[in-house]
């Protein structure tokens, strides 16, 4: 019940003191304000720190400026996102899982590394939360018939056909068709799903290179001069890495000194040689080299908002498809809260199957899941290193840049 | 055999034996201190590493090379391994093996705590640009950055060769080393002389850790795989022997990079520990290694 006597002239002043700051805030805190106040609460599971601690903290860096971009695109919810490190070991990974579940945590996100995820899915199955995967490519983990897991990314046989495809479009482009190639593989769960899908895929795609070795090695090396004077004997005219960062650092290192100059180093769909510190330690190195990976779409909106938000905040950090898959995976979450209206595993569950968001920011279509809770709609583009930025080359409908291959020698003067 | 794999062969042994002097540098330290203390040192990894921080440290902060900060750290090193010997070691020697392991391995859980307490679990590298340098000799190509590292370590290991056998001092922690209790009778302070050892051997390791920063980045984590390293080299070239610490590095050296040439470099390190299962079974004082007296 109400009362005129309750009215006073300090009400009214408070009154318009709230009203002035509502009006004089800034349009993403009006519009925050404006949000039902129901949140989802997220545990996000990544490597911040261990050997993928660097492409942890970039995934994570997407996480850390999602609600801002879902304000500035008017999604009218906000995320608990709890940060949970895996320290890049699937054992950790499994703990922490738990830890974030018994934490109250709603939905699971994550985890960057196959290996991790594949921990982390069957705890989500176990204690029925959902997991929304960011980055993981074995294509077991939206094969094993989970009923809590969806992948916002890309198989290892969706990389790869994506990835051939695109190198043959490269070689008809550029006039210049290598006879052979060698392909220097990380062994851990991704790299060996990668390997092995070449392997199978391969004589199925009409390439015209022929695999002359494929050498593969531990993901903690901490020196592959045996791996690339292996490769170098082969005398193979084209490169395919499936490396992380660590070891793509090591192996071009290892090129250079060894002054082995094939016709390209193509990566079939692996992280690693588009990553920022990449580019750092590797400078004048690191141009030419060409990924062929999903990538941001500088068209969207979402992504526009993205781009901004994450220079405004991380000004000396560059954006990349790390942290646009880790906010496409914080974007899939809150938009099944927004569904199902609920924090329900089930209701959540309900709600991811039914998604579909035509706007977001990775190249490809709506972000669908089929009956398996696997995103098909992801498409694949060659990124050159270009001046020391990861740079869209292909397909030529999207290119910001013409393409450069063959790859310049090692001292060529392109090379500043 | 063709002319290409010979080439590729000897190219092969070129890389397996530069890295086998840094291997052998790394384990010459932990060798000097169990030849004359018959003390295992399992913070030997764990001390590296803090070698190997140190060095980033000066290149990051001070702008110094570390091939030129490594007087310094291995002067660091020696006084902090005196120090450790005198005031922490000293009481367990003597004491059943376990009880020194135990105190060393806490020695290493400390120092890992506060390198991730410190440094953070990042990598931290040094970015140089002879990192990408190598030079030709004839077909061969020689890495810069382990052709410096492996003159390097000859030319520790040819000093500390001249200390054990033209100073004073050396000559002494070898009586020592040879007999206890000899050396008590004839007057030796073998207490100091024990904490100098401790000193050299720390030495070495902080020498290898700014050698070894130029070649691959630091983690906290690495330690615990540069502990085992050591252990394989010195086990396999003899415990005690410094000789048989190089040629231990020499040999893992080149079987790794033989075997990941004739067969996959992901068996590499399955190569290495076939060869000290070999050598545990066949001669297990170690190539160098004096068999039980």
């Amino acid at each position: 019940m109400t009362s005129r006597n309750n009215f006073t002239r300090r009400r009214l002043g408070q009154a318009a003191l709230a009203g002035a700051t509502l009006m004089g805030a800034p349009l993403p805190l009006r519009y925050a304000a404006a949000q039902a106040p129901a949140n989802l609460k997220v545990a996000l599971l990544l490597p911040t720190s261990g050997i993928q601690a660097q492409i942890g903290q970039a995934c994570r860096r997407g996480a850390d400026i999602a609600n801002d971009v879902f304000a500035d695109v008017k999604l009218p919810v906000k995320l608990e996102i709890v940060n949970y490190d895996t320290e890049s070991k699937p054992d950790v990974a499994r703990t922490q899982a738990e830890k974030a579940i018994d934490a109250g945590c709603q939905m699971l996100v994550g985890a960057f590394d196959s290996g991790q995820t594949i921990a982390i899915a069957g705890v989500a199955e176990q204690r029925s939360i959902p997991l929304v995967v960011n980055i993981a490519a074995a294509p077991q983990i939206t094969e094993q018939g989970y009923k809590f897991v969806v992948r916002n990314f890309p198989t290892a046989p969706m990389l790869i056909t994506g990835a051939l495809a695109l190198h043959k479009e490269i070689f008809k482009v550029s006039g210049k068709t290598p006879k052979t190639a060698v392909m220097m593989g990380v062994n851990d769960t991704f790299g060996t799903s990668m390997v092995n899908g070449i392997k199978a895929l391969f004589p199925k795609l009409d390439m015209p290179y022929e695999i002359v070795d494929t050498i593969t090695y531990d993901p903690a090396a901490k020196d592959l001069s045996v791996e690339v004077g292996r490769a170098k004997a082969t005398k193979a005219e084209l490169l395919l890495p499936v490396n992380r960062l660590n070891d793509a650092k090591l192996m071009i290192q290892e090129m250079v000194k060894q002054r082995w100059e094939p016709m390209g180093v193509m990566n079939p769909g692996a992280p690693g040689l588009y990553e920022q510190d990449f580019f750092k330690t590797m400078g004048k190195y690191s141009d030419f080299l060409i990924s062929n990976v999903p990538w941001l779409d500088p068209k969207s909106a979402m992504t526009q908002s993205l781009e901004k938000r994450h220079a405004a905040k991380f000004p000396n950090d560059q954006l990349d498809i790390n942290a646009g898959f880790t906010f496409e995976g914080l974007l899939v979450a809150a938009q099944a809260w927004l569904s199902a209206k609920s924090t329900k595993a089930d209701a959540l569950m309900d709600a991811l199957r039914k998604t579909k968001i035509d706007q977001h920011v990775i190249i490809g279509g709506p972000i669908q899941f089929d009956a398996k809770g696997q995103n098909v709609n992801i498409k694949a583009a060659a990124v050159e290193n270009l001046k020391r930025k990861p740079t869209v080359v292909m397909p030529v409908e999207s290119a910001a840049a013409p393409l450069v291959f063959p790859m310049p020698g090692w001292n060529d003067k392109r090379r500043t | 055999m063709t002319a290409d794999f010979l080439l590729t062969l000897a190219q092969a042994i070129v890389n397996g034996l530069l890295t086998g002097m840094v291997y052998g540098l790394m384990a010459l330290g932990l060798s000097v201190i169990f030849g004359v203390m018959r003390i295992v040192n399992f913070a030997h990894g764990e001390m590296m590493v803090v070698g190997m921080y140190l060095a980033w440290m000066g290149f990051e902060y001070l702008q110094v090379s570390p091939m030129l900060s490594l007087p310094v750290i291995a002067a660091i090193f020696f006084a902090a391994g005196y120090v450790l010997q005198r005031g922490l070691i000293s009481p367990f020697i003597g004491r059943p093996e376990h009880q020194q392991f135990l105190l060393l391995l806490a020695v290493a859980i400390l120092l890992v705590n506060a390198s991730l307490a410190i440094a953070g679990p990042d990598s931290r590298g040094v970015q140089m640009e002879s990192q990408f340098d190598s030079y030709e000799l004839g077909p061969l190509v020689f890495d810069a950055v382990r052709l410096h590292a492996a003159l390097a370590a000859i030319a520790i290991a040819l000093l500390l060769w001249l200390f054990f056998t033209r100073t004073r001092t050396g000559k002494s922690i070898r009586a020592a080393a040879d007999n206890n209790l000899a050396a008590l009778v004839v007057g030796l302070d073998v207490r100091r002389l024990y904490a100098v050892t401790f000193g050299v051997g720390a030495a070495c390791v902080g020498a290898a850790g700014a050698l070894m920063i130029t070649i691959i980045p630091v983690s906290p984590f690495l330690a615990v795989e540069y502990t085992l390293l050591a252990f394989v080299i010195v086990i396999v070239g003899g415990l005690g022997s410094m000789t048989g610490a190089l040629l231990g590095g020499l040999l893992i050296g080149v079987s790794e990079a033989v075997a990941g040439l004739l067969l996959q470099p992901s068996l590499k390190s399955m190569f290495s520990f076939g060869l000290l299962i070999l050598v545990l079974l066949l001669r297990p004082q170690g190539l160098l290694g004096k068999g039980p007296q």
